[in-house]
């Protein structure tokens, strides 16, 4: 299913980035994508369950989570951290910002597939160092 | 030792850098904070965990202890061997250190760049096009009659926002919530347009749109179209009305407009309604800045070399081109070949062909915390917390400068940013032969 993905602070990624960046909190509040209930249920998927995202700059597999800012049909959230950055667009325009707000996605159920830990995601991007 | 209330402390967390924080400590430990948010809370509480004492470099693929003079050599050595280096962060520490910063940067022909990069950057570019009509957020707790946020969420990203500065707080003039109206644009109806007198829906990457046609409808032209970005004309030109029939009014906005489509011009079009907006009533704006200290990174780094960020000595004096003499940009085009990065996490933060490109260069970072770009680095120097560990002036979003103070002692063998920095300087100094 199509959507576009927005990324922001949460109050859970806020309090949790500040618990620590590799504990069990950061990775419940951040490794999430919020949906609009109505969204979810054209899913048939239920919160906590995993989820592909895609974009055209990557795939990365998070929970799936009911949003609390809800009404936003074919919006979903992702909270700022190294899951949303797997997939979002560097293009800067000439301003220096990449894009992180308004970025075409496909979802879809991921039951099969895997949560990356913090350390994984790290170790992907940086290779064999 | 006895327990201990240490009273007006500086907030480390957001840019709204609440000053009026009690902190209960005992025997060198935070026990409690009182008049923080939910955020600031969990920052005092933790931010003793997951932290390094010594310096470590990579060997092996794992980190091993290292003396600090030895990690001192190993980061001067890089920067003073690299051909176009990148110095990176900024927003976590205090100005006094980012003067340092700046200095090393100017020292070895690299960019300096800071976290505004990837925040309200497209905000400074509106600015340099239109000028901003703005002022402190005194003045708003006092006066404002009509608050705006658009495409931000206080509740959730600027927690007591609303109570300390705007719609909530008892000002003279105005004396609380029933004194004013609230109007919240969003994509999402979010916490903080939940709160709001008027809610307006936009549709994702139309803010320009919107914003293009409040201007025409202050300016009493015609909208020949039955919505703009989703919202009805008779709604624009209700918000049209409420913002010129105000007395003081503001403007405060987010990301929302900065990482959306049009970027700088979304912040071209609101700094245009302002100004028209002051041909009938006094209305001005504000960004929601996130980090602690990035109005700091600016005002230093601005007051040092002419400019706010991304600014590039490699040429042997500062330019600035965003887009091109930014961190994202550089990284992503390969073109840095080492890093130092200074209080910050570019690595959870960048898009992943930036982040790539930064671990595979020889990276330092200095940081109180483990991190992705910690563990991603050759050489990590851990830093003691400016505000909770070590003092030093920061900028309030507003620009207003206030000074931190140390509350605890650092861990056994921490030093502080301005410490390490100034071991730095000094060490590539020697190995540049400059005197």
């Amino acid at each position: 299913m199509k959507f576009i993905l927005l990324t922001g602070r949460t109050l859970g990624q806020g309090r949790s980035k500040e618990i620590g960046k590799l504990s069990d909190e950061y990775a419940k509040n951040v490794g999430i994508c919020e949906f609009d209930p109505e969204d979810l249920k054209s899913l048939q998927i239920s919160p906590g369950q995993n989820v592909s995202v895609t974009t055209k700059h990557g795939t990365v597999v998070v929970k799936a989570a009911l949003s609390t800012q809800a009404p936003h049909r074919g919006l979903i959230f992702m909270p700022y951290g190294l899951w949303t950055s797997m997939i979002c667009d560097p293009e800067t325009h000439q301003t220096g910002m990449p894009s992180l707000k308004g970025i075409e996605a496909e979802v879809t159920p991921a039951p099969g597939e895997k949560v990356l830990s913090l350390r994984d995601l790290v170790a992907y991007i940086s290779g064999e160092k | 030792m006895a327990e201990k209330t240490i009273q007006d402390v500086v907030c480390t967390f957001c840019g709204c850098c609440c000053d009026n924080l009690e902190v209960k400590i005992k025997d060198e430990r935070i026990l409690g904070v009182r008049n923080s948010c939910a955020i600031s809370m969990s920052k005092f509480l933790n931010y003793d965990r997951e932290r390094l004492s010594a310096p470590v470099q990579r060997k092996n693929g794992s980190f091993e202890e290292m003396k600090f003079e030895d990690a001192v050599e190993k980061t001067a050595s890089i920067l003073a061997n690299a051909k176009y280096p990148i110095l990176y962060g900024w927003s976590l520490t205090s100005c006094e250190a980012i003067e340092i910063g700046v200095e090393l940067a100017e020292l070895v022909g690299g960019v300096i760049d800071n976290t505004t990069t990837t925040c309200h950057g497209p905000s400074i570019l509106g600015v340099h096009d239109i000028g901003e009509s703005t002022c402190t957020l005194g003045e708003v707790r006092h006066r404002a009659d009509l608050v705006v946020y658009w495409g931000c969420n206080p509740v959730h990203a600027h927690p007591l926002h609303m109570l300390r500065y705007s719609v909530q707080s008892k000002g003279r003039f105005r004396k609380g919530r029933k004194d004013r109206k609230l109007i919240v644009v969003d994509v999402r109806k979010t916490d903080t347009a939940k709160q709001a007198d008027y809610f307006i829906q936009v549709a994702p990457n139309q803010d320009y749109e919107l914003l293009s046609a409040l201007r025409t409808a202050v300016k009493m032209g015609e909208i020949e179209q039955n919505s703009i970005a989703g919202v009805p004309v008779e709604k624009v030109e209700e918000i049209a009305d409420l913002m010129i029939n105000c007395e003081f009014g503001i403007i405060f906005y987010g990301l929302g407009l900065t990482m959306s489509t049009g970027k700088s011009r979304n912040i071209d079009a609101a700094l245009s309604l302002v100004r028209e907006l002051n041909n009938r009533t006094k209305f001005l704006i504000m960004p929601m800045r996130g980090h602690f200290n990035v109005t700091g990174a600016n005002q230093v780094t601005a007051w040092q070399t002419g400019y706010p960020f991304a600014v590039d000595f490699s040429k042997g004096y500062p330019r600035y081109n965003p887009g091109d003499t930014s961190a994202v940009d550089i990284l992503a085009r390969g073109e840095c070949d080492a890093a130092l990065v200074v209080a910050s996490d570019p690595i959870s933060n960048f898009p992943v062909v930036a982040s790539r490109h930064l671990s595979r260069v020889p990276l330092v970072t200095i940081d109180p915390h483990f991190t992705p770009t910690t563990l991603a680095s050759d050489i990590v120097i851990p830093s003691s917390f400016v505000g909770i560990e070590t003092g030093g002036t920061v900028y309030r979003m507003d620009g207003v400068p206030l000074l931190t103070r140390k509350l605890v002692e650092p861990p056994k063998g921490v030093r502080s940013d301005e410490e390490i920095l100034s071991a730095i300087l000094r060490r590539t100094r020697e190995l540049k032969g400059v005197a």
